[in-house]
């Protein structure tokens, strides 16, 4: 249990926790994301696309951590393109990368408490909040082991403590699955669905059927733009008996994409 | 707050006779949350059996707490961790630069016919400090902090400040060895780190800091060892226009500091 405070329950004063518009982001040259539109509120949201889509570029863009090159891009109503101060922002974000280094040395404490510090969490409020991100990951028995001793799925899991340990609005999570067993994947459904009650979670992943179990909305990405953006019942009424795949969802996201490459070409 | 209600009263609600009417119930109960001396009587007025059961409850919660783990203890770990890798991640940078002054000095104290290869070396001494302290690179977790509320030029300026008390004070010691003016150790060093900082928001610190060695190295150390003369921004007077040009760097560096907060490509 933990006590609310006044700002948690003030209404918010913006439409959208994430919208983007005309959104353009770079990696390296290559133009990743190119012109896409993007409202989310409240919600567990499925990022589905190919690789090579931009998946990846637009999870950094949204997490403030790449500048986009055009376009605006506002989260919980603060502008995060161009000079703005991002400061406001990133205390209200959550953000786990494909690929996230860590300090080996670190415990798992160390590490959810030290990534609490960066994200301004009050220090007095900084062990209660790592104790119970740990636990809500069920790392628990693992919190005062050392980083390095992790097998892969607990390091992910550390890595989804310390995006959710500053209880973010905006909750980013880039490919999370990956490691995880059957049982922790079923684990982590329940902990998304439980943040999606009253945050904006977008989850990226490659694994159509993750998104149909967990998320409330699809959105599905291809070269750089918005192909298609509803719920996975409308996703899986796009796919015919005579689509790829193994299952209705997937049937109905390689038909999206057969139709948006036709129709690019 | 304004009348007590009555020791009869109060012992039927303890009881929690059912004849009491559910509207003495409630005044009962709003009295009770202003009033300590009723709430007091109240706890006399309870029935054996409640007593016995109040206390069974706090022995079972004194037992809980003796025999569950106990409270995690409050100190600061993560600032502690933190702190030591940050300096396992420098301590052989540093211990590099000062390997480098300490040969510059003995070279100068053997060969006092060399221009003064100490002052030539304290420019860019703090440079490779700073390329580490921010560097995507020897920081694992940089993508991870590139997008908290804390990252940006401030925890920039933290780490080259840890860098610069442990350089400063080697340029000092080389300084005095040798009989180098100070100012013109330590301005020139922190010119070139506000430098290296400034030019980093463009290019990324670790190329910023490659470029300004570079220039330095063929513009300045280069020729003068061939001429075996001091260049003229080392002589006595030059002291002055270092610190102005610090200061001027500093500036343009605070000017720009919304670019630290990217993760800048060339970091
Ligand atoms: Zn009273």
């Amino acid at each position: 249990m933990r006590t609310i405070s006044a700002a948690e329950t003030a209404p918010a004063t913006y439409a959208w926790a994430v919208h983007a518009e005309q959104l353009r982001v770079k990696a390296g040259r290559h133009l990743a994301v190119d012109g896409l539109d993007l409202r989310l509120q409240t919600g567990v949201h499925g990022l589905l696309g190919p690789n090579g889509a931009g998946k990846t570029t637009l999870m950094r863009a949204l997490a403030t951590v790449l500048k986009p090159s055009g376009g605006q891009l506002t989260l919980l109503g603060e502008t995060v393109s161009g000079r703005a101060d991002l400061r406001r922002a990133r205390r209200g974000l959550g953000y786990l990368p494909q690929d996230f280094g860590f300090y080996p040395r670190f415990t798992v404490r160390e590490f959810v408490e030290y990534m609490a510090w960066l994200k301004e969490v009050p220090k007095p409020a900084i062990p209660g909040a790592a104790q119970r991100a740990i636990e809500r990951v069920g790392l628990t028995a693992k919190a005062d082991a050392k980083m390095k001793t992790l097998s892969g799925g607990m390091v992910r899991r550390a890595g989804i403590a310390q995006a959710i340990v500053n209880d973010p609005q905006v909750l980013l999570l880039d490919e999370p699955t990956v490691g995880l067993d059957p049982e922790q994947r079923l684990d982590f459904r329940d902990l998304l669905a439980d943040i999606g009650v009253d945050s904006c979670v977008l989850v990226s992943t490659h694994l159509v059927e993750d998104v149909v179990a967990a998320c409330t909305d699809v959105i599905l990405m291809s070269e750089g733009k918005l192909v298609f953006q509803g719920g996975p019942e409308a996703l899986i009424a796009h796919g015919d008996q005579g689509d790829a795949g193994f299952s209705p969802a997937e049937r109905g996201y390689s038909a999206l994409l057969r139709r948006h490459r036709g129709g690019v070409a | 707050m304004t009348t007590h209600p009555d020791a009869g009263v109060l012992a039927r609600y303890a009881e929690g006779d059912p004849a009491l009417d559910e509207a003495n119930v409630w005044s009962v109960e709003t009295h009770l949350e202003t009033c300590a001396d009723c709430r007091g009587h109240l706890a006399g007025h309870a029935p054996d059996d409640t007593l016995a059961l109040l206390e069974r409850v706090a022995a079972g919660i004194d037992r809980g707490i003796a025999d569950g783990p106990s409270p995690v203890p409050r100190r600061r770990a993560w600032s502690a961790a933190s702190r030591r890798w940050f300096v396992v991640t420098l301590a052989p940078w540093l211990t590099m630069t000062a390997a480098v002054l300490g040969c510059a000095v003995l070279l100068q104290l053997g060969m006092p016919e060399l221009p003064s290869l100490v002052l030539l070396l304290a420019p860019v001494a703090p440079l490779p400090g700073v390329a580490v302290a921010w560097n995507r690179r020897t920081d694992p977790a940089w993508e991870l902090i590139a997008g908290t509320p804390a990252a940006g030029l401030g925890m920039l300026l933290r780490r080259t400040a840890v860098v610069l008390a442990v350089v400063v004070p080697l340029l000092a010691v080389a300084g005095a060895r040798t009989g180098a003016p100070l100012a013109l150790m330590l301005f020139p060093s922190l010119a070139f780190t506000a430098a290296s900082i400034a030019l980093g928001a463009l290019i990324g610190v670790r190329r910023a800091v490659l470029v300004l060695a570079a220039v330095w190295s063929l513009a300045v150390v280069l020729p003068s060892l061939v001429t075996s003369e001091l260049p003229v921004v080392l002589h006595p007077g030059g002291a002055a226009g270092w610190a102005l040009a610090a200061c001027a760097m500093a500036a343009l560096t605070a000017a720009r500091a919304d670019l630290f907060r990217r993760l800048s490509s060339g970091n």
